[in-house]
């Protein structure tokens, strides 16, 4: 339970259009134990993915017991000017990781 | 005597419950999130695999007909399946910064059964979609 969260993966690109959609992917290794299996381990779920693009919230996850292990997710974003996108995933433990990725408009 | 009774009385009220109590969850689940009304069946669609090898790592994409403005794009995607242990799967809060109403993510489910993707717009109007998966090995309970 105290372990460290992994470091998430994510494939977000260098550059994009002003104003047009671009791919995100992102991977979580985790193992959402709901806690429901007969011989399981204790509950240990992540509950949430926040994704803002500089400081503004354009994502908000809730993550119950049918999200799969190592949560994976592919949405689009679009940007008007160069920004820092930031991902934050945290789990009912109240730990939580962050990861950030740089998108340039050209 | 009569306290063995009530025991057995106790326990086999417990036997007879999950049934209709996981039709209703189903039902709290998607009142919790949505409340009462209508929905539309239409400008939404859920992509899942007709049957999924592994119910443990099912992927599914959402898809909503919108054009993402401010003035009028998706606020939350919320998805639900019938027939798992606890029925709410997961739900996204979006924003206009989401550039295409589309979400892909991967799922569990515990058996063969329905799954519930509900959208709900910035003007209030909500949509519904239903898809139906078969799984070959349960992905709840395993």
């Amino acid at each position: 339970m105290s372990a460290p969260l992994a470091t998430p993966r994510l494939r977000v690109p260098r550059s994009a259009r002003r104003g047009e959609a671009f791919e995100i992917r992102c991977l979580m290794t985790h193992p959402m134990e709901t806690g429901l299996r007969p011989d399981a381990p204790p509950r240990d779920m992540l509950n949430r993915l926040l994704v803002r693009v500089e400081g503004e919230v354009a994502l908000d996850a809730t993550l119950r017991n049918g999200t799969a292990a190592n949560p994976y997710h592919v949405f689009f974003l679009r940007l008007e000017r160069s920004s820092e996108i930031e991902f934050i995933w945290s789990d009912e433990g109240g730990r939580s990781v962050r990861a950030t990725a740089r998108v340039t408009i050209a | 005597m009569q306290n063995s009774r009530l025991r057995r009385r106790a326990i086999l009220a417990l036997i007879a419950l999950p049934w209709p109590a996981m039709a209703s969850g189903l039902q709290d689940a998607i009142r919790d999130a949505v409340g009462e009304g209508e929905f539309t069946e239409s400008g939404i669609t859920l992509t899942l695999p007709a049957t999924a090898e592994n119910g443990g790592q099912v992927p599914l994409t959402v898809q909503v007909e919108s054009p993402q403005t401010p003035a009028l794009h998706v606020t939350a995607i919320h998805l639900f399946a019938t027939r798992n242990p606890t029925p709410g799967v997961a739900s996204f809060r979006l924003t206009p910064l989401v550039a295409r109403a589309e979400l892909q993510t991967r799922i569990r489910l515990a058996e063969h059964q329905q799954v519930i993707a509900i959208a709900v717009m910035s003007d209030g109007t909500r949509r519904r979609a239903v898809a139906e998966a078969r799984v070959s090995t349960g992905g709840c309970l395993s």
